[in-house]
């Protein structure tokens, strides 16, 4: 344990680690309820063309990664309204593209080395300490916005035509969460990488969920969830060389089945 | 045509609205007004245009012609959305797995047009509770909205619309999937609602015989307005025996 407040690449993973994991879990519940889970995957995969462009262009990954998620969850949200589209059938077309762009990318710029597999497969150990700044930034910026609008949100995704009549910008929000959203996938690929950052997303909000009596609970629960399987990865990975993203994922789906548990136990009596 | 309160300045005036769906034509030329303390209740047949109309009213949909006016101001000038009440179609149709406990389900109208730091807390509950006790579910606060019956849930809603005192409460077939019993416990709720607190009540409904007992004013549509007036004239009139004779789908028994 003494190892958590001496190495700094420690220190630096729990930080960043903590942050996104919670801004992962409360976007994840709403994600849920508006039965718009797939989002985090698709984005995730669009999100790998982002970081093959930064490797190609030799920019910052992580950045042109948000610019690139942003824009393609955009570009989800406008086809699926314009095209008249179902949620998933929008999000297959963006991703699938994004896979692909990502695949030819990385292969022009012969980038198929350490760095793409650190964002694929998460390497939040090997965290610098500007990232570790700007992802705190921004998880930040993500839970205080949810915060501000937290009743809107939960108004909308509760019924979203009472909410509209009752003033409440229902399309801007939607923008607004769409890019919320996008910039938390971006993030929680420093944690678990783009593989596994659905699962960031899902998981802990789906286990919230299954003993939540109430929204804030569910909104507390998930977070709870997200950080200890946060945490407990990167013991597991400092103690026993565990890969940390495999085990944070492994972690939040053995949390979820004690919640499954807990929820059954609780309604057979 | 008669009103209730003709003499006093409408809360809602409809002119001349006309709406289209693609190539259906769905309302035409609807014009009439809302009066402080109506009790009105908008009838028709499937397809007349009911629910069309209060989404105009309400700004959900924009009409094709005509212009609706919410207390002297166009929708799109009307800002004090808090004077209106909604409980929507279909509002009882709750995702089971949602997890808002009902004072959660009053809340999120209370609070949906608050900015930071937001309200006050103690004030806050007072007005959940007020509301809550207005239809009889005090008891039920921190209950799941989803482990209530269709009847109850329909009351959250009702406490839900009426949270910030609004002027004028409307009401999309409230009691679809209720049974009779609890219908006539929610109909004497909104009596109450009308009479003791002053709110407007507007109801679109299919069930003539709470036009018999319980609303002052009766707006019959079947895209056009065929009907606006009290209910002694409206039962009396060739617009409710062309009703009955056409076989709609309406629902008359005596209360």
């Amino acid at each position: 344990m003494d190892a958590f407040f001496t190495y700094g690449f420690l220190q630096r993973a729990v930080l960043a680690g903590v942050f996104i994991a919670v801004a992962c879990a409360l976007l994840g519940v709403f994600l849920i309820l508006r039965r718009d889970s797939m989002i985090g995957h698709g984005l995730a995969h669009i999100t790998f063309a982002g970081v093959a462009l930064g490797l190609f262009l030799k920019i910052i990954p992580l950045g042109v990664a948000l610019v690139v998620a942003v824009a393609a969850a955009l570009g989800i949200m406008k086809l699926k309204e314009k095209a008249g589209l179902h949620g998933d059938t929008a999000i297959a077309i963006f991703s699938s593209m994004g896979l692909a762009v990502g695949i030819v990318l990385a292969t022009l710029a012969q980038s198929y080395n350490v760095d793409l597999f650190g964002y694929l497969f998460g390497d939040i150990l090997a965290i610098e300490t500007s990232e570790v700044w700007l992802s705190v930034a921004l998880a930040a910026v993500v839970v205080f916005i949810v915060g501000l609008h937290y009743h809107r949100f939960m108004y909308m995704t509760f019924d979203r035509e009472a909410a509209k009549a009752s003033g409440i910008k229902v399309g801007r929000l939607d923008v607004l969460l769409t890019v919320l959203t996008a910039v938390t996938v971006v993030l929680g690929m420093k944690v678990v990488g783009i593989l596994l950052v659905s699962a960031l997303v899902v998981i802990p909000a789906a286990a919230g969920l299954q003993l939540a009596s109430n929204f804030k609970k569910a909104m507390i629960l998930s977070s709870l969830i997200a950080v200890v399987s946060v945490l407990l990865g990167l013991f597991l990975a400092y103690c026993i060389d565990f890969p940390p993203s495999g085990s944070i994922v492994i972690l939040c789906f053995l949390l979820f089945g004690l919640c499954f548990l807990l929820k059954k136990i609780r309604g057979s009596h | 045509m008669v009103s209730s309160a003709a003499d006093s300045n409408p809360l809602i005036d409809v002119n001349d609205v006309s709406f289209r769906f693609g190539p259906i034509q769905v309302l035409k030329d609807v014009t009439f007004a809302i009066h402080p303390g109506d009790f009105l209740a908008i009838i028709g047949p499937n397809g007349s245009g009911k629910t069309t109309l209060i989404k105009i009213i309400l700004g959900l949909l924009r009409p094709l012609r005509g212009e609706v006016r919410i207390l002297g101001k166009t929708v799109d000038d009307f800002a004090d959305w808090s004077k209106i009440g909604y409980v929507p179609q279909k509002a009882t149709h709750v995702d089971s797995l949602f997890p808002a406990s009902i004072r959660e389900v009053v809340a999120m109208e209370l609070l949906a047009n608050q900015g930071f730091p937001g309200m006050n807390k103690k004030e806050e509950e007072l007005s959940i509770d007020r509301a809550l006790k207005h239809v009889g579910m005090e008891g039920f606060k921190n209950r799941r909205i989803g482990s209530m019956s269709g009847g109850q849930q329909q009351r959250v809603f009702i406490a839900r619309a009426i949270v910030n005192q609004p002027h004028i409460l409307f009401l999309d077939e409230p009691t679809t999937g209720v049974d009779t019993e609890t219908q006539e416990h929610f109909y004497d709720m909104l009596d109450l609602l009308n009479e003791n607190e002053g709110i407007t009540i507007v109801m679109v409904t299919h069930d003539i015989g709470i036009v018999n007992k319980h609303v002052t004013q009766v707006a019959c549509l079947n895209q056009k307005l065929v009907y606006h007036g009290t209910h002694e004239e409206f039962c009396r009139s060739q617009a409710f025996k062309d009703m009955l004779a056409g076989g709609h789908h309406l629902i008359s028994h005596r209360h």
